[in-house]
């Protein structure tokens, strides 16, 4: 477990090796939060709510879908996409640890880095520029709390498969940036998912995508009550579960074509 | 246990496919292809005990990074048999890999952007290696190399000796029993390499590591090894002592003779008759080296001969290096004795 932790902390180092990098990311967020805040206040205009949002809640849905987000996303798919091309798998596996596993770990790294320093300090300006309503409800914050960690995990599985697949296509870029797309919106990051028409919405409860960010905005804002909360963490704990099997199969396969392929 | 490897009709073979040429080829190539089936690796059997430095030479191609590969279990044999420190490299890969220290030379292990110390801090971690024994061994290793200076500087800042040997000290870490090189040398100044040798022997003496060495520097197998393993086209062409292999193939010597005008091949031949000869044109008509026997009275006699009969401006006797043994090896393509 000790290997673990250390490379959660090696991330956290390599994070800061450029600050550049560090400082754009806050900027970024509060942009993002702030164009979306005029944007939606634009659609509500007097309306005091749509699909049983308000606009306070909306923009709190905004800023907290973002705050996720910082957790929750990472790059290593880019990561293992490049270091199946450079040849780099190979020194993994001379080492004694899980490849899968520690990539999951520097995953996590980066994205206790990102709340903590971009999101925590991105969300104390916003609270004082725009109407943000945070709950009261120690309950919900639990809840909002173990919804992220599934995001994350869901978020990274899929991250997983894309890298591994480039074992199988010898260029997986599009891919790659496909899969961004996809996530930002059917996850719920850009519109909420009752927004979607119906039919939308019907085939995105089949898919993993909504557990990424549109349940744990939902919980943090009290968008889902009661039952509603425990089903929204049921749901992403059932994709967990569910991604960690074609995760499996695809490295099992990917390992043996290493093997017999080479370097 | 006997030996540290051992391995038995080791082969690996890959299936490559070739394409055919033109667009009518490319076509054809979308629905079949063909298959070319090339050994890399061709039944090799070696057995390495505790505390050798073996070196491990051949040209390019002719299969030592994937013996390597297969050493280390990072590629899977098509056959035959391998046991290193007495387990199946490939079975329980995560115990294997704590047994065995690995560097290779156009590859970097060590994290790119941070300092070299939180790479080592790391790698401890990872192999679990106890505080008290991490502080005096690698005190120890950090010393000999003198990477004390290079430990806060992230891997990307560090110039390539700098890194190899910082690489080395990576490898270490978990002071393996074994320890592949992967041309560690490749690239890198004299000093430097001179640094790493001394090293090499350092810890080879102290802990009794087994150390199997790939490079194209013939320097370093004669600085280190006692013992080499000549690679060729995926066989095994030559396995023992490098004294040996300088005795029965660098037995002879050359004459080397700059005569003042040209001279015929015929003309040198009938001067030296009487001896077992071999005349090689040099870059002109008026060089010529002679290959004889290390035999002092036939060296005599056949300059005695040469000089009497034509007028020289300069002469040298050369021993023939490991290097031109090697050559010779490899165009003969057999090892006489051996």
């Amino acid at each position: 477990m000790g290997k673990y932790l250390e490379m959660i902390r090696i991330r956290f180092l390599m994070m800061l090796a450029y600050r550049t990098n560090y400082y754009s990311g806050i900027l970024i967020y509060s942009i993002n939060i702030g164009a979306y805040y005029f944007l939606w206040s634009a659609i509500y205009g007097d309306k005091p709510s749509i699909q049983h949002l308000s606009i306070v809640q909306m923009t709190t849905y905004i800023a907290v879908a973002w705050m996720a987000r910082a957790f929750y996303f990472n790059n290593i798919d880019r990561e293992i996409a490049l270091e199946i091309k450079e040849g780099k798998v190979a020194i993994e596996m001379i080492r004694p640890y899980n490849y899968l596993s520690m990539k999951m770990m520097q995953g996590l790294g980066e994205g206790i880095f990102r709340i903590l320093f971009f999101s925590v300090p991105g969300m104390v300006i916003v609270y004082f520029i725009f109407p943000i309503q945070f709950t009261s409800h120690p309950a919900t914050w639990l809840y909002f709390l173990v919804s992220i960690i599934l995001s994350f995990v869901i978020n990274t599985q899929i991250n997983l498969l894309t890298g591994i697949a480039t074992f199988f296509l010898f260029n997986n870029d599009g891919l790659i940036r496909a899969k961004r797309v996809v996530i930002d919106l059917f996850s719920g990051l850009i519109l909420p998912i009752s927004f979607f028409p119906g039919w939308a919405q019907s085939i995105m409860g089949y898919l993993p995508f909504q557990g990424i960010s549109y349940i744990p905005s939902m919980i943090f804002t009290e968008g889902f009550q009661g039952s509603g909360v425990i089903h929204g963490l049921l749901n992403q704990a059932l994709w967990c579960v569910v991604l960690f099997i074609p995760i499996q199969v695809l490295w099992a396969t990917a390992k043996r074509q290493l093997i017999v392929q080479g370097g | 246990m006997d030996y540290i490897i051992d391995v038995k009709d080791l082969r690996k073979e890959f299936t490559s496919h070739s394409s055919r040429s033109g667009l009518k080829g490319a076509f054809r190539d979308l629905f079949t292809r063909n298959y070319t089936i090339k050994t890399a690796v061709d039944d090799i059997s070696l057995q390495i005990r505790k505390g050798e430095m073996v070196g491990y030479i051949g040209e390019n191609g002719a299969g030592k990074s994937t013996t390597i590969k297969m050493l280390t279990g990072i590629l899977t044999p098509t056959s035959g048999e391998v046991r290193v420190n007495g387990m199946n490299p490939h079975k329980d890969r995560e115990k294997f890999v704590r047994s065995i220290g690995v560097v290779f030379g156009q590859r970097s292990q060590l994290w790119w952007d941070i300092a070299v110390q939180e790479s080592f801090r790391l790698l401890k971690k990872v192999y679990n290696v106890p505080d008290e024994f991490y502080n005096t061994h690698m005190a120890d290793v950090i010393k000999t190399l003198a990477i004390e200076p290079l430990l806060d500087k992230p891997v990307r800042k560090l110039s390539l000796g700098q890194r190899m040997r910082c690489e080395l000290a990576a490898a270490l870490i978990h002071n393996p029993p074994l320890l592949f090189l992967d041309e560690p040398t490749i690239g890198l100044d004299v000093l430097v390499k001179l640094k790493i040798r001394e090293f090499l022997k350092e810890i080879n003496a102290k802990y009794g590591t087994t150390i199997l060495l790939t490079t194209h520097d013939l320097s370093d197998i004669e600085a280190l090894c006692e013992r080499v393993i000549m690679l060729d086209e995926g066989k095994i062409i030559y396995d023992g002592a490098l004294q040996q292999l300088r005795e029965n193939w660098g037995e002879g010597k050359q004459i080397q003779f700059l005569f003042t005008e040209d001279v015929f091949m015929n003309e040198l031949q009938e001067l030296t008759k009487e001896h077992l000869v071999v005349w090689e044109q040099g870059t002109n008509a008026s060089t010529w080296t002679a290959s004889v026997e290390n035999d002092e009275e036939i060296i005599s006699a056949v300059i005695g001969k040469v000089v009497a009969a034509k007028r020289i401006a300069d002469l040298k006797i050369v021993e023939i290096t490991t290097e031109e043994i090697i050559r010779n090896i490899y165009e003969e393509g057999a090892v006489r004795n051996g």
